[in-house]
């Protein structure tokens, strides 16, 4: 499927390309299609490639001084996109214990959203959620696929102390903290896993177009899991979707 | 080596930055003004990707553990070696057991100190610039050693004389390139944003740049979009968040101008309540 694409001069050095403002699975499908094939072609100075919901930014080494040069360039690699370069997608279970002592705000949300604590957790962990990229922080997901039922505005003045690891949700998302960090988002359990780890060589074990579970554990559990990663020995179990 | 007697007010290790890492949400972070920690790589004859030190406001007092050569550019932070003031923008030869320290702030906000080679802390990622989740470190503190090259033999640089030149930094036009939400604008707010003299505000840093005046605004979000150091963004409240090189990756309020490479570079120079303005340029 292929898309009008909108193509702009960002700054003096990157190119902005954008898709229809919607957030779709098959728009995140054709971009990531997209940004493959540019990495993967030869373009002179081009340094690198971030995505989101929307819209791709191509970023170059130096001042572009031919700009309708570099976009006829993207423009004939949209025009023969390969699906070969697609890489195999993941579906990731991430532990997240559930406990009164992560979940500081589910009591709260309980009542704002009139559903049992039990079903907010029920209807937050039974859901897949589609990766559409990262961004935020080092190893923050972006998570489309938020049950309609848990949707909930954010917090009017953000917490400024979100532990590693928290997941909240706030409006239509959810997701996880990967540090500690300031957020406004509504905390209801915490995910044991390393979202990000610069002593990695993959830093960050998912990428856009993953999918993800989360899986209710218990806190001796959540505990073992820790201990595991700091002797590692800890692997997360994943399933190859494509 | 060099150890840190005292680590200054902000001081931290930076390069042109980290490429790459983008789409697992890695700031490209990098010196904030860029031509003045060039414009020190190029007078010591270092390489533009030589790592430098970015001191803010207040200088560190720093002692050599080897002999070498150094340029201080950027802020005028009234420099002084072993207690005998020295010039911005001149090659000083350095001898070991030298200390390196600094006095009030003159002009400008942050300073660079280049020494022969190129500091050689740890690179992470394919830079050496510090950003917490990335390296671990923050900023430099007491007793911390810095590591860097024993100069060779000691080069007598004539690119000294080159007419280099480091930027005013009392100018307040900041030049602006239309963002890609520049068109959601109303005539009257894109006017009163280019006619208005803002204020730096004091939430500043290397993230972002806030300013004051607060605009009437009733732009919507958009959908979360790549940003890059220098897009300014709206926010609902009205607010102009200019984005520096510790940016996040990513942002969801209208981007509506986008600073350019000088305008960033001049704009890291301000501090609270300094006044700048935007001028409208053509790519």
């Amino acid at each position: 499927m292929k898309y009008y694409l909108k193509y702009k001069r960002y700054n003096e050095y990157s190119i902005l390309i954008e898709w229809p403002a919607v957030i779709d699975e098959d728009i995140l499908t054709n971009i990531i299609n997209f940004k493959n094939n540019i990495e993967n072609s030869y373009i002179e100075s081009l340094v690198e490639v971030n995505s989101a919901y929307n819209s791709i930014l191509v970023i170059y080494d130096c001042p572009i001084e031919d700009v309708n040069g570099k976009i006829n360039e993207l423009k004939r690699i949209y025009t023969y996109l390969s699906d070969a370069n697609l890489s195999s997608t993941y579906l990731w279970e991430i532990p997240v214990c559930y406990n009164e002592e992560f979940a500081i705000d589910l009591d709260h949300l309980s009542e704002r959203l009139k559903l049992s604590k039990s079903e907010i957790i029920t209807r937050h962990s039974q859901q897949i959620y589609t990766i559409y990229f990262l961004g935020f922080l080092p190893g923050f997901l972006y998570l489309g696929g938020l049950d309609k039922l848990l949707q909930c505005d954010r917090k009017s003045t953000p917490e400024l102390n979100i532990k590693k690891g928290a997941v909240g949700i706030g409006g239509n998302q959810t997701g996880v903290y990967p540090q500690n960090s300031p957020g406004g988002w509504h905390i209801i359990g915490n995910s044991p896993i390393q979202f990000f780890d610069a002593k990695r060589y993959n830093p960050c074990f998912a990428k856009a177009g993953d999918k993800i579970k989360f899986v209710p554990i218990e806190k001796q559990k959540y505990n073992e899991i820790i201990n595991a990663i700091a002797l590692k020995t800890y692997s997360l179990k994943r399933k190859l979707l494509k | 080596m060099i150890t840190v007697l005292e680590p200054g007010l902000l001081s931290t290790i930076q390069d042109l930055g980290r490429f790459g890492y983008l789409d697992i949400g890695v700031p490209i972070c990098g010196v904030m003004d860029s031509n003045s920690a060039g414009l020190a790589n190029i007078l010591l004859g270092n390489e533009k990707e030589n790592a430098v030190l970015e001191m803010t406001m207040k200088g560190p007092k720093l002692l050599f553990n080897v002999s070498t050569q150094i340029v201080i550019t950027g802020a005028d932070i009234s420099p002084h070696l072993n207690d005998v003031s020295i010039d911005n923008d001149k090659i000083h030869d350095v001898k070991k057991d030298d200390i390196l320290g600094f006095g009030k702030l003159k002009t400008g906000l942050r300073a660079y100190l280049a020494v022969k080679d190129g500091f050689k802390t740890d690179m992470v990622f394919g830079s050496r610039s510090f950003y917490q989740p990335v390296t671990g470190l923050n900023q430099i503190s007491k007793n911390l050693k810095l590591a860097i090259n024993k100069p060779i033999l000691s080069v007598n640089n004539t690119v000294q004389l080159a007419k280099l030149k480091s930027v005013d930094f009392s100018k307040q036009f900041l030049d602006v390139y239309r963002g890609p939400e520049y068109s959601q604008l109303s005539k009257s707010q894109s006017n009163k944003i280019m006619e208005t003299p803002f204020l730096v505000s004091k939430l500043y840093n290397r993230m972002a740049y806030q300013l004051l005046p607060i605009i009437e605004n009733h732009l919507d979000s958009i959908i979360t979009s790549p940003v890059l150091p220098g897009t300014v963004q709206l926010t609902p409240s009205g607010r102009l968040i200019v984005l520096m090189r510790d940016c996040q990756t990513t942002g969801g309020y209208p981007r509506v101008l986008q600073l350019s490479e000088s305008a960033i570079n001049l704009l890291s120079q301000k501090k609270e309540r300094d006044i700048v303005k935007f001028k409208l340029v053509e790519m």
